[in-house]
Formats: structure tokens, sequence, C-alpha cells
């Protein structure tokens, strides 16, 4: 097969620019195996993240042709003809060429108060099929923080990181607040403290998920509902007061701990 | 002496895939000051790869399943080679292991009256798999991983151990490793430490492992004088993808056949009746009809022999190509599309069906896939107790797939993933057990952990040398066509000159630019464990003069009765690291007990 | 990257970022789908102005008993002119009675989810293409007024469902005609014996309510308030069964946006040009 030529952006957080690589394609390859390539014979140290190779851990992100993608699953055949452009994710801090540091995401997951089920029975918890699908569609993500990434609300605005959870935990605390045996309420927590206001729908993070998660329809929307029927709907409102259920303020779902 | 930044933990588990994870949170459950390392970021460890399911007899499909049929289909696919005291714990523990996962978050696959729901696989007799489509790896990472997250363990994540230390008494004591990303190094003092480091998949040119797959801890444990176990049992499993070439190996999920896909070759014969061992012939079916029955009516038919046990199917495989009736790129054909509906291989099988659509173009809604065998998983492993995991060096510990002994000479589908849950936890235990008696605050030497800085930082002062990419790839061609699925002595004999001279070469390996994220450098550093587990699994092949499980030799086809007595323990009893030499010694099996014994008399 | 989990409590923030300072890397066509929406939708708004504002007459035809969805229901001062059959609540408003009741509709769709990701894409520009960088520095979402308003969305689809009624009993309507005696409308005598009668513009009308119909039972506070917001679906089987009912509508409930808009402005239009007789309201029956 022809040469290809490889544009990728090399550098660190003291500054770095695109650089050309040509070097010859294979049939069938995706675009981390010509950086494999490249490693091997033209840049070996140039960095990247990868594990599995078949878009099942979430550790190959990066913008190809300026959009988010994993590289495992991104095959050159599919790109259009010319030079291939590879940079990092451009939301988080970089560390070197293709690796970003990451940690926001995994700060976000030490926010999440964790799942609260009641004491298993004998013969462990029964569920039904329908109960845990909502949650399974969720429980697909590989954490690949594509979403993380393209997401504008951090990707533009980098003083928002301090309190936005992002899509990806935003299908965490869908995931909970849908799990049929979770006994927390974490609707006003995610409103107050996770940023789910500052989502404006526009559902980028839907397109980037190589899981094709609905992140935005299925997660996100709905926990927007959650948090209109424990905020700011006045019928919901009322009706808590004559029956007297109760819910949980941001402090006391962040506290529960099972 | 330079100074490194340095923590002291009562427990560090190097590795955070199942076993790992399951580990930490055993031991900090049990209050301990516990460390979590890994080589990657938190989650991608091979375990997220997973896909078929954990194996647990909790007989939710099938009600007369226990832990006693489990316990003997595990021993009679490992060859009678496990350790049976892993096995019997392994099957007995299981069920009680994967059901504490759903109290942590998990979100298996329901039957229809609200239980967990279970599938089939190769060499197990019921339906037995837990899983979640065929993505069940993830979604045990995820659980653990946030119930880890959760009991704020932490978490040291793309740091690299190098090398255990041990104090003047010879107790594991602390590691010595390097972040990745600063290329900075940095030591542990601990009490004690729980390898759960993985397999050694890396060494191989067609694998389904990534990267991560070195054998650190089998070479680091070793070098600690640890004992290794039955390491020439190397699983190849049937079927990874062959397809492009750029994506030989990526594994296809033995969830395909228990879904009821088959294997055909060119003619389109489903050529596995045509291999059925005498051991498995009672259990297995012997035309296409009877087979076709038993998917939906477990009792109204036998088996399917594309069920049979990795190691049978991967032989099959390997013969048919062997005999001409191979794909048009060097496999044979995997057919669900003929045989089930779209609607269902697109919901059982999600994740397969995306990876052949995006990586090779191939619906395998309608057309068959191309599938050989790809090296999969190391039975052999560190030496361990059953029940506490301790190894033979104290205060080290080992569980998972680094760990030898539980799976015998061959290993069950989704028996892994219950192995980590099992072990993993008991490796937590042990561990706890063990800080808790233990005297004296732990010391680790400081000349020792320089001594490993200058040797890993070497690579940078050499202004020539070897391409440490070069040295891996030659080992990987040299692996897969002198140590892979079929081994003869002379290739054997060959392999362990040539492994003399990678080793030389590794001696020699330059590496440029700077000690930030450099792959090379990485690279270079896993070079030292890939040499000694492949010297390991090379010697292992030698000696055992027999074919059994995962191991199979043309010039001894059979298996020996003799061999089947023994483990072979390698050790390096002079140290060494990578150039020590290692010591191999037949030893014999632990013994069953008589009440085990019975199951499989009545059942021969 | 070096998380010790125990020494990081806070996100920390201004870290240098990778890759080429730029806007965006993308070189596809990305602006197009923006550029579409915003025609689309500028299409609309200027129609429909023309339409509530300065198109007060010609919006009823008489002898075919229809009625343009913007003026429906007509409670205004200038529907009893048109002799529309409506009672006028409004007597005394003398603007176009369509400024009275387009509030609702517009709200509705001015908070939809749907539209909501367009206009904030489109003319808002945050962001105008995913990788994209927003038009704007600052950004708050919608945490603030006033876009903090989008929660009440849910009345507004309360308020749709009236509407929907009332468009569909127009559509009913537009199948019982009027027994008229050498009557003027639009400048024409007409005589004709009522009853039930078909049209094409009575089917336009039915068209325009099913699609409303279709496009406000696939809102996502329609699928919440359905069965969304419970926990678990096999405790509440009769709202499982609406919540499946309603799922695959809303996952086309971008398609149901934009057919619906347009379906009624063409309703609308429809009306205009039979009553102001430049076309002939085809009758069928
Ligand atoms: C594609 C694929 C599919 C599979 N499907 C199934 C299945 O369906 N069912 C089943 O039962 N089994 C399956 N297996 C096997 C099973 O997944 C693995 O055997 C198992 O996950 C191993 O788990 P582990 O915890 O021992 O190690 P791993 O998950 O491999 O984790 C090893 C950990 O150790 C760390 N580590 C290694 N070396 C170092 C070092 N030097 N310093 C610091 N950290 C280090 C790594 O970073 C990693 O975190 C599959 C394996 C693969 C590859
Ligand atoms: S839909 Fe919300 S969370 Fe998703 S990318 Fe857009 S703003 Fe971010
Ligand atoms: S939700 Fe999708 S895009 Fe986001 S991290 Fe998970 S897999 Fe990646
Ligand atoms: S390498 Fe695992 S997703 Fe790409
Ligand atoms: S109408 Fe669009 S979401 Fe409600």
């Amino acid at each position: 097969m022809a040469d290809v030529t490889m544009r990728i952006w090399r550098g660190d957080d003291k500054g770095g620019q695109l650089v050309d690589y040509r070097i010859e394609g294979n049939e069938g390859e995706v675009v981390l195996d010509v950086i494999h390539r490249l490693q091997a014979t033209q840049a070996p140290d140039l960095a990247c993240r990868w594990n599995c190779k078949a878009g099942k851990c979430g550790s190959c992100s990066a913008e190809i042709n300026g959009m988010p993608r994993l590289m495992c699953m991104t095959r050159m055949d599919q790109l259009p003809a010319g030079p291939v452009t590879v940079t990092p994710m451009r939301t988080f801090p970089i560390i070197k060429d293709l690796v970003t540091d990451v940690s926001f995401n995994f700060e976000m997951a030490k926010r999440v108060p964790a799942f609260n089920p009641p004491p298993a029975p004998e013969g462990g918890y029964r569920m039904a099929q329908v109960d845990v699908e909502r949650g399974q569609e969720f429980r697909k993500c590989i954490e690949c923080f594509l979403c993380q990434n393209v997401c504008h609300v951090i990707r533009d605005h980098e003083d928002n990181k301090a309190h936005y959870a992002g899509p990806r935990f935003f299908i965490r605390y869908a995931e909970l607040e849908m799990h049929p045996l979770d006994t927390n309420d974490r609707r006003e927590l995610v409103r107050e403290r996770m940023g789910l206001g500052l989502c404006n729908i526009t559902k980028c993070c839907t397109e980037v998920c190589p899981e094709h998660i609905k992140i935005t329809d299925n997660a996100i929307i709905p926990l927007k509902e959650r948090a209109v029927d424990a905020h700011y709907d006045p019928v919901a409102w009322l009706g808590r007061k004559i029956t007297g259920r109760k819910k949980r303020s941001a402090d006391e779902a962040a506290a529960l701990r099972p | 002496m330079a100074d490194y930044e340095s923590h002291s933990y009562d427990v560090i588990i190097i590795g955070a895939g199942g076993a790992g994870l399951r580990a930490a949170i055993e031991a900090k459950g049990r209050g301990l000051n516990v460390a979590l390392i890994c080589k990657s970021l938190l989650g991608k460890a091979h375990t997220v790869m997973a896909e078929g399911g954990v194996a647990a007899a909790m007989g939710n499909v099938y009600s007369e399943d226990n832990w006693q049929v489990h316990f003997r289909d595990t021993m009679r696919g490992g060859k009678m080679l496990n350790n049976w005291r892993m096995a019997q714990l392994h099957a007995q523990e299981s069920p009680d292991r994967v059901r504490e996962l759903e109290g942590w978050g998990a979100l298996f696959d329901r039957t229809k009256d609200g239980r967990i729901l279970q599938r089939d696989v190769g060499g197990h007799r019921s339906a037995r798999l837990a899983h979640v489509g065929d993505r069940t790896g993830l979604e045990l990472i995820r659980t653990l991983q946030q119930k880890a997250v959760s009991m704020d363990i932490d978490v040291f994540m793309e740091c690299k151990i190098l090398k255990l230390l041990q104090d003047a008494e010879g107790r594991v004591s602390g590691a010595i490793g390097y972040w990745r990303p600063t290329g900075e190094f940095i030591s542990f003092t601990a009490k004690a430490v729980v390898l759960a480091s993985g397999g050694v998949g890396k060494s191989w040119k067609y694998t389904s492992n990534s990267w991560e797959g070195t054998g650190d801890g089998h070479a680091m444990a070793m070098w600690a004088g640890a004992d290794l176990i039955d390491m020439e049992c190397v699983q190849f499993h049937p079927t990874g993808m062959v397809w492009p070439l750029s994506v030989r190996g990526i594994l296809v999920t033995e969830g395909v056949r228990g879904d009821g896909g088959v294997l055909r070759n060119s003619d389109g014969k489903r050529f596995m009746f045509d291999y059925v061992a005498d051991m498995f012939r009672a259990e297995t079916a012997e035309s296409e009809e009877e087979a076709d029955k038993w998917y939906d009516d477990h009792t109204a038919g036998r088996r399917p022999p594309e069920l049979l046990p990795r190691d049978e199917v991967a032989r099959s495989i390997n013969s048919e190509v062997k005999a001409g009736r191979g794909s048009p790129h060097g496999g044979v054909f995997l057919d669900i599309a003929s045989r089930r509906s779209a609607e269902f291989i697109r919901r059982r099988l999600p994740s397969m069906y995306h990876q052949f659509m995006e990586l090779a173009g191939v619906d395998i809604t309608a057309t068959a896939m191309e599938v050989g065998p790809t090296c999969h998983y190391i039975m052999g492993g560190v030496r361990v107790d059953a029940d506490t995991t301790a190894t033979t060096v104290p205060g080290l510990f080992a569980a998972g797939e680094v760990a030898g002994g539980m799976h015998g000479s061959n290993r069950l589908g989704g028996n892994s993933l219950s192995d980590l849950l099992v072990f993993g936890r008991r490796a937590g235990m042990g561990a706890a057990d063990y800080v808790e008696g233990r005297t004296g605050t732990p010391t680790i030497d400081h000349d020792e952990l320089e001594a490993v800085v200058q040797e890993s930082l070497k690579p940078f002062t050499r202004e020539t040398g070897e391409n440490p990419y070069d040295i891996q790839r030659d080992l990987q061609e040299m692996m897969q066509s002198n140590v892979g699925i079929i081994r003869t002595g002379s290739e054997l004999e060959e392999a362990l000159v040539e492994l003399d001279k990678l080793v030389e070469r590794a001696d020699n390996v330059a590496v440029k630019g700077g000690r930030v994220y450099n792959p090379a450098w990485n690279l270079a550093t896993d070079l030292p464990s890939m040499l000694t587990v492949s010297r390991s699994v090379t010697l292992g092949a030698l000696n055992r003069k027999e074919s059994r499980g995962g191991h199979t030799r043309e010039d001894f086809p059979k298996p020996d009765p003799e061999f089947g007595k023994v483990n072979l323990v390698l050790s390096q009893p002079s140290g060494g690291g990578m150039h020590g030499e290692i010591k191999i010694s037949p030893e014999p099996l632990l013994q069953m007990p008589d009440d085990l014994k019975v199951l499989f008399e009545e059942t021969k | 990257m070096a998380v010790d989990n125990a020494s990081i409590t806070e996100v920390v923030l201004g870290g240098t970022r990778g890759g080429p300072d730029v806007k965006t890397l993308r070189e596809d066509k990305w602006w197009k789908l923006p550029l579409v929406t915003v025609l689309g939708l500028s299409a609309f708004v200027v129609y429909a102005t023309w339409a509530a504002v300065w198109g007060d007459s010609n919006f009823f035809y008489l002898p075919h008993n229809i009625i343009s969805p913007f003026y429906s229901p007509c409670l205004a001062h200038a529907c009893k002119a048109a002799g529309d059959t409506g009672s006028p609540v409004f007597d005394w408003w003398r603007l176009s009675p369509a400024l009275i009741i387009l509030v609702f509709p517009l709200g509705f769709r001015m908070t939809c989810y749907y539209y909501r990701k367009a206009y904030y894409r489109s003319f808002w520009r945050a962001p105008v293409a995913c990788a994209v960088q927003d038009a704007r520095p600052g950004y708050t979402g919608e945490t603030r007024a006033p876009l903090i308003i989008q929660n009440i969305h849910r009345y507004f689809f309360y308020a749709g469902l009236v509407f929907n009624v009332l468009l569909t009993i127009d559509a009913v309507q537009g199948f019982i005609w009027p027994t008229l005696h050498h009557q003027l409308v639009h400048g024409q005598y007409v005589t004709q014996s009522g009853g039930f009668g078909m049209s094409v513009g009575s089917l336009v009308l039915c068209v325009n309510a099913t699609l409303l119909w279709i496009y406000s039972l696939s809102c996502h506070a329609c699928r919440h308030l359905c069965g969304g917001q419970i926990r678990s679906f096999s405790k509440h089987p009769i709202r499982h069964k609406l919540w499946k009912f309603v799922t695959p509508l809303n996952a086309r409930h971008m398609t149901f946006a934009w057919c619906s808009l347009f379906f009624v402005a063409f309703t609308d239009l429809y009306v205009r040009l039979v009553a102001s007789g430049t076309i002939t309201d085809f009758k069928i029956f």
C-alpha cells in the first residue's frame, strides 16, 4: 500500500508542534497500528496510551483530524486522503505527545457517593432484566473520557472543572438513580455540586462515545428531569409537603456511605 | 544516595486487575493501610477485556449444578495437574464472590425470575458463566474499582514496579519502581506485598494480551526467591481474529460458541466432530442433530464438540489449517450468522459485533468470522498456598493469573474471573493475617534500591545500542515459532540458545529522549521480565516430555501418567535476575483427599 | 499521571494543554449542520412573525371550517370578524389573536431539549460543532437566569397537550361544514348544504394535529413523566409500558420537531391561500 503522512503533535508542557512522518500503510490498519510502527521505527519515544487494541479499555483516546476518537478503532482507510493529524485530548493537561493527565476524571469518580443497597437477602438480590437494562447501557462505559474531553463546558472553560462532573459521571449518577436497589437520592447533589445545569445538552458527548451510549438522551436529560422533580417543579414540591416524603439534600446524599 | 519519593504501607498490591482490586478491598476492609499499584491507568488491566463471563456454580439456570461438579470440571479441564485445594476453594467460594459483586453495584444479565443468568462455555458441564452480554470483565473491574475508590484506597497509577525489596531475613518488605508519566523513581516499604500482576502473553507474536502482559510479577517473584510452577502450560485460545493482519490475535469470545456458533473448515464441514478425545467422548454429541438439540435443553442431547476445553479446540483448528482446509487468511470459520438471528447476535454479543464490524469490516450477523489460535493465558505461575496465597518467600503473596496451580495444565473459560475474586480476597486475607502477626518495622536495603535504579537508567547512557522494539519483535517471533502451540524438543533447545542471545542484546539496549513517558524506555525495563518468563516457559516445555492441556509436544504426543503426577518447579537459587540460572525440578502434586477422589470415579 | 488518591482532593486548574492552539483542527464540513439549522429556524421565525402579526385576516376558511393553527383557539376580537364560531374571551384584544396563543407553543419549543440543542449550537455557538471552540469566553450554561427557566419545560409540555386537544377538535371540525346560503366569504358568495365533508384542507389539519401529538409524546419530559422517573419498572408495569411506547418516539424527537414545525407553517399557509381565494381547497366528498 501507498505511504501515508502522519501529522502528530509532539511536545510536552513546555510546548510542542505538529511533526510530519511518512510511513508505509498496510491493509486494514487502524491509526494505532501506524503509531506503533512509528514507535518501532522512527520515533521510539513517541508517547501514547493503549492496552486492548479492540475498543474495550478506553486507553487510546486522542483527536484524529480534530475529532476525539479511539486510535484503535479508527481505520486508516476510512479517513479522507491526505495527512492524518493526531493530537492529544485537548481538555486535559498535557504530559507528553499524545498522553494527557486525566486525573480530573479520577477526582470526579471519587466524588460519587457509591451504590447504597439494602442488605442482601438469602440467596442474593433479585432484580428483573427490565430494571437492570437502563443501568447496563451506562455500564458499557470504557472510561475513554472522550466525552469529558469533547464537552465544551470544560474544554473551553477551564474554571468549570472545579465543579463539573462531566458526561461520564452524569451517566454514573443516572445509573445509580435508576438502580432498582439503590437507596440514596443524589438529585440535589448532582444539581447543586456536580454542575448538571452547566450542560446545555448539545450532545457532543453522545456523538463521540465509542460505546454509542446515548449519554444525553438517556442519562443527562433524565437527570435534568429528576432535578426538576426535586427542585424546580412547584407541584412536586407541594406533593412532598402533603405526603411528607422527603428529598435528600446535597450534603445528606454526599455523606451517605454504604 | 539520591532521594526518591517513598511511601510506607501495611500492604502494597502490585496490579490493579480483578485480583489486585479484590485483594485491596479485603485488606482495606480489615483496617489496613493499603496501596494499589498499576502500570496503566486504573481500570485498564486485562480484566477489563474479559468477555464471556465469570464461572460460579450458582445453579440459577440448571439447579442441579453445584460446587462438586464445578470442581470436577475444573480438574478434568486442567488434566488433573491442578492444585486440588485451590480448585476446591474456587468452586466452593465463587458463587458468593459473584453475588457479593451485586451488592457493590454490578448488573449481571438476569434470569426470568430475577436471578443472575448463566451461559455455557467449553468444559463446563452446566451453564455456569454469570455474564453481562460479552463485556463481563468490564463489569467486574468497574465494580471492584468503584468499590475500591469508595473505600479511599490509595492508587498509584502508571507506576511500574521494577523489583521487590527484601530485608535482612529475606522477608519481602517493599518494592522499587518509577512513575511512567515523570520517569521519577518511587519506593515503597510494606509489611506484606501482594502480586497480582497478570499474565505473560506479550512475549508471543499473536496474542490477546496487551503491552502489560510482560510477566513482571512472575519474574520479580522468581528473582526474589519464590518458586514458579508449570510455566510450560500456556493457553492458546482457539479463537483469535486472524485478519486484518494488524488485529491478528485479538480475542473472539468463547461466548460465540456457547451461544450456538460452530467451527467449519473450508469445505463447510463442522470438523470438531472428528477431534473428540476419548476422555470426553461419553459426554459429547455424535451428530450435528444431537448437538443442536443441546443448546435449548441440555438433557435432550450431549454437548457440541465446539465446546470442548480450549486446548482441544485450539489443537484441532491448528490441524485443520495444517491439512490445508483453512480459511483464506489462515484460520477456520466461526459461524454464528447462519445459526442465530441477527437480533439475537447483536443482543448477546454486542462487542463482538462491533469489533468485527469496525476492525475487519465483517458483519457477523451475515457472514462467518475467520479465527485461529492466539496466545491468551498462562496457567503456570508463582507457587502459592491455596488458603492464604502465600508464596514460598515470607511476606509475598500472589493471586490471579500470576499465581500457578489453580488451573492445572489448561484453564476453562470463565474460571479466571472467578479465580481473581476468590483468590484476590484470600490474598487480602492472607496478607492481612501475616501483617497482624508480623513483628518489627519493615526495612529495605538502600544499596539494593540504588542498584536497581542505576541498572534501569543504563539504556540512556549508551550512545549506540539495540532498539528495544527490535528485541521485543525478535523475541515474539522466536517464541511464536519455537514455543508456540505445538512444540518439539529440538525447537525448544534452539529457543534456549536464542534466548541467551536475546538476553545479551537486552544488556545492550539504548534509549533516546527523556524519562517522561518514554515508551522505548518503558519497554526496555519490560525486557528483563519478558526474557525471564520466556526462558521459564521454554525450560518447562523442554522438560515436560508429554502432551497435557495447554502444553503439546509433537515428539511426545500423548499424556504420560508419570508426568501427570508432578509439577515442574522453577527457581533461581543463586539469584542473578534475567541472567540468573533457572533450576527446574519435578515435585509431586499435592495429594487429593479421598472424599474428593470419589468424584472422579463415579463419573468415569 | 501521578495520582495518589490520598493526596488529591481538589481538581488542579490551569494545566498546560497539548495540541496546537487553534479553534479547531476539524477539516470536515462541520459548519454545514448549524448553517442549515440557522436557515431553517430563521425561515420559520420570519414566516411565523409575519403570519401572526400581520396576517390576521385569511386565517379561517368558513365553508370548509378550517382554521390556521396559529389562530386556534381563536380568542380575540378579530375572530368574530372572521366568522369563527369560537367565543372570543379576549374580546378587548385588538392585536392579532395569534399573539395570545402562540406564547404557549413557542414556549414549548423554546424550552424543548432538542431546540435548545439546536439554537445553542447554531445561534449561540456554544459550541457550534463538536471539538470547535465556543464563540464566547465565560459560560454558565443553564444554571442561572434567564436560562434556568428551561427547567419549566414540563409545564409547557402540559400546555402543549391542551393545544393538541384544541387542534384535534379543529381537525374534527374541518369535517363538519356549515350550511351556507349565499354568504359572502372573502369576496365570494358561497352556497352549500352543510354536514360531513372532506377536503384536502381537512386532511392537512389532521396531519398537522397528528404530527403535533407525536412531537409532544416524543418529548423528553413526557418520557420522564410516563415512567422514566421511576427506579423499578417491574414494580410499575403500566408506567413501564407507557415508557416503552414513548421511548422509540423520543429517539426520533428531532425529526418530529422539524416535521411538525414545518407542517404547522404549511398548514397556516395552506389555510391562508385557500381563504384568500388564491387556491381552491379541493373537495374530496
Ligand atoms: C481478551 C481477553 C479476554 C478474556 N476473557 C475472559 C473471560 O471471558 N473469562 C475469564 O474468566 N477470563 C478471561 N480472560 C482472562 C482474564 O481476563 C485474565 O486472566 C485476568 O483478567 C487476569 O487478572 P489479574 O487480576 O490477574 O491481572 P490483570 O487484569 O492482567 O492485571 C494485571 C495488573 O498488574 C499490573 N502490573 C503488571 N506488572 C506490573 C508492574 N511491574 N508494576 C506495576 N503494576 C503491574 C497491571 O498494570 C495490571 O493492573 C480474558 C483475557 C483476555 C486478555
Ligand atoms: S451534552 Fe452536555 S455533557 Fe454532553 S458534551 Fe454537550 S454540554 Fe457536555
Ligand atoms: S461515556 Fe462513552 S465517551 Fe464517555 S468515557 Fe464512557 S465510553 Fe468514553
Ligand atoms: S487500546 Fe483499548 S480502547 Fe483503544
Ligand atoms: S418537546 Fe422537545 S423535549 Fe419536550
